[in-house]
């Protein structure tokens, strides 16, 4: 379980996150959501000790993440940002194979050689193995950085918006990869999301944020409705039904 | 491995080339028996040789880790700021304490450089990343405006002398009980190679690092203090070699990559061998004078950057 408790940040003077107390619970899928500047992708990297904490505590499982010494949470959880411009020339094998530094310290076993070439092949890697990062296309550039985040094999994987740049098939493919992760896997995977209908359709649970506080969280029927999205976006959006999964229509007109 | 084979005599071969030329009477052959040349090989060839390689490989190396730090591919250390620091060291114990010894002086530009370096990384990080070129030409215009203070200085206390044999490498007054800190700075190059790993993960990114558990500041850290050392050492014994730190890791990186672990070595070895090229062409050109290693490195290095420049690696979308 991840506990956050109490989580205030900000930036200079303008408060990004305001007392934020949540709890996520082991396994599964928990989309983040809301609008720009809700403090989404700072609560994740908070989470993920890319920032210190200014106020609050965040544990995994009891780990707390600002007094765990960082190479020890590297293998309770990993996580993805988008660190767009990637120069180094790695090929997809090296790359997946850093993925396992945090327990291999930098001499690979074959213990370690097997969870890459899992990694790839759960990825379908497998012929891009030996290609340079920077002669593959966006959506496989980021394939490969989450078979390298897979490959880490920590508990807890946390992503900050893996669709943007990616194209409708690479998008549907990364979900669906996610949901074996969690389903398949036993993996806890946090990620951030823009399109609440990829949130509604993948997700377990939703949280959903506004101005740095929790707004609506539950499962996507419980918080993808009318009046939550009002409260959430300050817009009126129309809600049908998909299946299972409740679909907002986001993309039209104001109902009026 | 026979590919590091041949690499590795083609280098043997180009250092016993190195040891036959020059000036002073030598007979190879005849090196048993002839005490002249004995005396010849052990004062000036061999030393003179050896510094060639420590000097390229160990500028080579910290090319690699200048551009690891700094996140972009088009910087080294003479284009940082890193040499310049140094010399503004060195200047200032020549002109406040010209009695310290040789070690103090090398601390003091070793310092000088470490500071001017961490400068330099202060104002890029301010730089927006889409602008990746905007790094070398803030690198070249900080590094300007440091030598041009330099030469203020120099001037004023009429140390110009001193400033020129700094700033422009040759090897032609390498001796033996002159050079040996050069080992020094391949020591440190040979300890880069112990954290290969942690610098190819710190290429990443500071999240990327982070994310896997390590102390990205302190990577950086350590980074800058063997770059600034390897500098001082090679400005303080032979003086600044522009180019090599830039050209040799780009040569290498495109050909295999930047997975240091593997590619470290291949960069001090040819670090090491083109510069070795250079100062015997520098020897050669104009037998039996000499042209500096660093001018003949600016024209060769040059072609082959140019050449790194014109054909992008392929890339699919």
């Amino acid at each position: 379980m991840i506990e956050i408790d109490r989580v205030s940040h900000g930036f200079g003077r303008s408060p990004v996150l305001r007392d934020v107390s949540l709890r996520i619970p082991k396994g599964g899928i928990t989309a983040l959501i809301g609008p720009n500047g809700a403090g989404k992708s700072t609560l994740l990297s908070l989470m993920a000790r890319l920032i210190p904490l200014q106020a609050g505590r965040i544990a995994f499982d009891g780990l707390d993440v600002s007094r765990t010494p960082s190479n020890e949470l590297a293998l309770k959880l990993a996580v993805l940002r988008q660190d767009t411009a990637i120069a180094t020339r790695l090929t997809v094998r090296d790359l997946v194979t850093f993925g396992r530094y945090p327990r291999s310290g930098g001499r690979p076993g074959p213990e370690d050689h097997a969870a890459v070439g899992r990694a790839l092949a759960e990825f379908d890697l497998g012929s891009l193995a030996g290609r340079f990062l920077d002669e593959l296309s966006g959506g496989q550039r980021q394939r490969a950085f989450v078979a390298m985040t897979f490959a880490q094999a920590a508990d807890y994987l946390l992503l900050d918006e893996p669709l943007n740049s990616l194209d409708l098939t690479y998008a549907r493919a990364l979900m669906h990869r996610l949901r074996s992760l969690a389903d398949d896997h036993g993996r806890t995977v946090v990620v951030v999301l823009h399109d609440i209908n990829y949130a509604a359709a993948w997700a377990d649970r939703i949280v959903a944020l506004r101005e740095g506080a929790v707004v609506a969280e539950g499962t996507p029927a419980e918080v993808i409705r009318p009046d939550h999205l009002r409260s959430i976006y300050g817009v009126r959006i129309s809600v049908i039904r998909h299946g299972d999964a409740p679909l907002a229509l986001h993309h039209l007109a104001d109902p009026g | 491995m026979s590919r590091a084979a041949v690499a590795a005599a083609g280098l043997a071969g180009l250092a016993l080339l190195s040891l036959t030329i020059g000036v002073g009477d030598f007979d190879a052959f005849d090196l048993t028996s002839d005490r002249a040349s004995q005396r010849l090989l052990w004062v000036s060839r061999l030393p003179r040789t050896l510094a060639v390689l420590l000097t390229g490989a160990s500028m080579a190396t910290a090319g690699v880790i200048m551009q690891v730090i700094a996140r972009n591919r088009f910087v080294e250390p003479t284009t940082a700021g890193t040499g310049q620091g140094a010399a503004l060291g060195l200047l200032a114990v020549t002109l406040f304490a010209p009695a310290t010894p040789l070690f103090l002086r090398m601390a003091a530009a070793s310092l000088a450089a470490l500071a001017s370096t961490a400068v330099f990384l202060v104002i890029v990080r301010r730089l927006p990343p889409t602008q990746p070129l905007l790094v070398p030409l803030v690198g070249l215009v900080y590094g300007g405006v440091l030598g041009a203070a330099e030469t203020f200085i120099a001037y004023q206390a009429d140390l110009l002398q001193y400033l020129a044999v700094w700033l422009n490498g040759e090897f032609s007054g390498v001796l033996a009980g002159r050079y040996e800190l050069l080992w020094v700075s391949g020591a440190v190059a040979a300890l880069a190679y112990l954290v290969a790993d942690r610098f190819t993960i710190a290429s990443l990114g500071r999240d990327a690092s982070l994310g896997l558990g390590l102390n990205y500041r302190r990577i950086v850290g350590l980074g800058l203090a063997m770059v600034a050392i390897i500098t001082a050492l090679v400005v303080v014994t032979v003086g600044m070699i522009p180019f090599v730190g830039l050209v040799v890791p780009n040569l290498v990186s495109r050909v295999m990559g930047d997975n240091l672990r593997r590619t470290l070595p291949w960069v001090a070895l040819t670090g090491a061998g083109l510069v070795l090229v250079c100062d015997i062409l520098g020897r050669l050109i104009r037998y039996p004078y000499e042209i500096p290693v660093g001018t003949v490195f600016g024209v060769v290095g040059s072609v082959l950057f140019l050449y790194l420049l014109l054909h992008e690696p392929r890339r699919a979308a």
